[in-house]
């Protein structure tokens, strides 16, 4: 099937969930619309209880929505039940059925679609290929690791072919080099499938390497959505700039320049080149972002000075922490060398330099 | 180290009241085995070893007529109960908690509170009522007496296999385009076979061994097994209601100790 990326796959219209009534009334999701397109890499970022996992289960149908409408390639599927929607579901405790084989796992679902005995099996003889899992056909789903549990519950989700395939956090449970192994796995996955994913996590990491597009949640509500690119450099929101990745947040007064670029002064005087999110015109105090790894530091003054703090290691990178004289914090990211040390001593005067155009505004 | 001290197995006379506790509970037991095989009248005193009292309640009419009587009584009122308590646990176990539910438990599980002196005498009474008015007189009454008080007995275990199965297992299932009919017989039924079985040989057992209900509630001629020793013990006592006692108590270890082994097995 060819992808035709300008088609929408899921299209999320106004929907509300409320749970509870009176006084213990929460809403999940308040008034969030969001479109994914077809054959898109699509993940859902946000910490827990942000509503991430909630969106999920009224696409999947095992909730209905209090508001709104869930249109799936321009149908509403709200008022379905999850058995007449044509979308699966890879859940994080992968729920595998214990009195099952690996084969008839995943078999179940053409099974309940009432096909044809030996086309379920040629379907699943072709999943249990392409997850890499046909020594295993005949075991029970107790007696394999995690890894090809996680590996099963996938490809019972993908033999019926859904329109679209809903992950929730399927690689929390897994170990860190599993996870980083199944993260470059997924991603191949949904490339050779071609299917539409919609990827839970609360991990940002997970979430910059994995996706096409992120949608970033918080207490209900879709933040900002956009490419991992746009979400971790131009982050339009406080909450998006600390969520993803370590940031530095400063005061500056900020005045409109040419190309829709803004000129930030800072607190020492000294004036730096920041993008602007688009729709927005800034004028006067605001916050500005500025990632680690956009800043270096020198001998001397630079954009900001200030006092050696802490140093901290950690393999390829080395964070120097540097107490700003303006009495703020501020966090550099290096890259580390061959030579030993970071060129810098504990209590060492320093200055800050900020890359050109690496700030960013906030709305705030 | 210190902790092994404080050990209960450790404090003093631990060990004495140990064996006191089970030689109260299992000497009377054990008497009563090995005098089912003296070659005596005698269920006190010894006069060798036979196997004469096991043929006599053998070749006892009234005795095998009376055990077939039972295990027809207890094998329909435990499946009906188990039916019934299977429906109960699934209604009460896969829904959302409600203002109710805990008074709904209560209700189920009354036959367990209420003292059965008291049923049976109002079984006695409401029965007879019927009785007079259908004029049947069959094992029916004695059949819906047993089911009903063997319904908290087939609960309790199923509820607890329901409240240890993953919900998630029905969720993925509906995902996976399968009906809630579907749902129950392909994944809900097959998980929670342990636990009726356990819960139907719970049932069996309990309705086989009683007394009480029974007694009022037969009519003539309607003697179980329990009801029958009963009424031989008021005249004489023969080894003989020894011989049929271990052949009971086989009986109930085989099917306790099954129902242990299959409650056990975990998915």
């Amino acid at each position: 099937m060819p992808a035709t990326p300008d088609r929408n796959a899921i299209d999320v219209r106004s929907v509300s969930k409320i749970f509870g009534s009176g006084a213990d009334r929460v809403a999940a999701l308040d008034n969030v619309s969001v479109v994914i397109r077809e054959n898109e890499f699509f993940t859902l970022l946000g910490p827990s209880g942000c509503g991430k996992t909630t969106l999920l289960r009224l696409i999947a149908g095992f909730d209905f929505p209090t508001e709104g409408q869930i249109l799936l390639h321009g149908q509403d599927i709200a008022p379905l039940p999850p058995f007449k929607r044509p979308v699966n579901t890879v859940f994080q405790s992968y729920a595998l059925f214990p009195h099952m084989t690996v084969a008839q796992n995943i078999g179940f679902g053409l099974e309940m679609l009432g096909k044809p005995m030996d086309e379920v099996t040629a379907r699943v003889d072709q999943m249990l290929k392409l997850v890499k899992m046909e020594a295993l056909r005949n075991r029970k789903t107790s007696q394999i690791s995690g890894g090809q549990q996680q590996r099963v519950a996938r490809a019972r989700a993908l033999a019926p072919q859904p329109k679209v395939l809903l992950l929730d956090e399927p690689l929390s449970a897994l170990d860190y080099k599993l996870r980083k192994e199944m993260q470059i796995e997924l991603k191949r996955l949904q490339h050779e499938t071609g299917i539409t994913f919609i990827f839970v996590t609360h991990d940002q990491e997970e979430a910059l390497t994995m996706s096409d597009r992120i949608a970033v949640m918080s207490s209900g509500k879709i933040l900002q959505v956009g490419s991992p690119w746009d979400i971790y450099d131009k982050p339009s929101e406080r909450f998006v700039a600390d969520f993803i990745g370590e940031t530095n947040f400063l005061t500056a007064k900020v005045e409109p320049a040419e190309g829709g670029k803004a000129n930030a002064i800072l607190s020492s005087g000294k004036v730096i080149s920041a993008t602007v999110a688009e729709s927005l015109v800034p004028s006067g105090e605001a916050t500005i972002v500025v990632r680690p790894e956009h800043a270096r530091v020198v001998k001397g003054e630079g954009h900001l000075p200030g006092v050696i703090d802490n140093i901290v290691y950690f393999g390829t990178d080395t964070n120097i922490h540097v107490r700003l004289d303006d009495g703020g914090a501020f966090i550099v990211r290096q890259q580390n060398t061959r030579s030993a040390g970071c060129g810098f001593e504990l209590g060492e005067h320093v200055g800050i330099l900020i890359a050109d155009a690496a700030a960013q505004v906030l709305k705030d | 180290m210190a902790r092994s001290n404080f050990a209960i197995k450790r404090q003093p006379g631990f060990a004495t009241i140990a064996i006191f506790c089970f030689a109260l509970l299992y000497l009377p037991i054990a008497t009563l085995v090995v005098f089912a095989f003296n070659a005596g009248r005698s269920v006190a005193i010894w006069e060798g070893f036979s196997l004469r009292w096991f043929q006599q309640a053998w070749n006892n009419d009234l005795v095998l007529e009376a055990s077939i009587r039972s295990v027809q009584i207890a094998s329909t009122a435990a499946i009906i109960a188990t039916v019934a308590a299977t429906m109960a646990a699934i209604a009460t176990t896969r829904t959302k908690p409600y203002r109710g539910l805990t008074a709904k438990y209560a209700f189920i599980n009354q036959p367990l509170m209420i003292p059965e002196i008291v049923t049976a005498v109002a079984l006695l009474i409401v029965f007879s009522r019927i009785k007079v008015a259908t004029g049947y007189s069959g094992l029916g009454y004695l059949i819906a007496a047993h089911t009903a008080f063997c319904i908290p007995f087939a609960y309790l275990p199923i509820r607890a296999r329901l409240e240890s199965m993953d919900l998630t297992l029905e969720t993925a299932a509906a995902d996976l385009y399968a009906t809630p009919w579907k749902a129950f017989t392909r994944i809900t039924l097959p998980l929670l076979w342990p636990g009726i079985i356990a819960g139907l040989m719970l049932a069996f057992v309990i309705s086989l061994d009683d007394v009480v209900i029974t007694e009022f509630v037969k009519s003539g001629g309607q003697d179980t097994l329990p009801t029958y020793m009963l009424g031989q013990l008021r005249r004489v006592v023969t080894p003989e209601m020894n011989a049929i006692s271990t052949v009971f108590l086989l009986i109930s270890i085989l099917i306790v100790t099954l129902f242990f082994f299959i409650s056990r097995r975990r998915t």
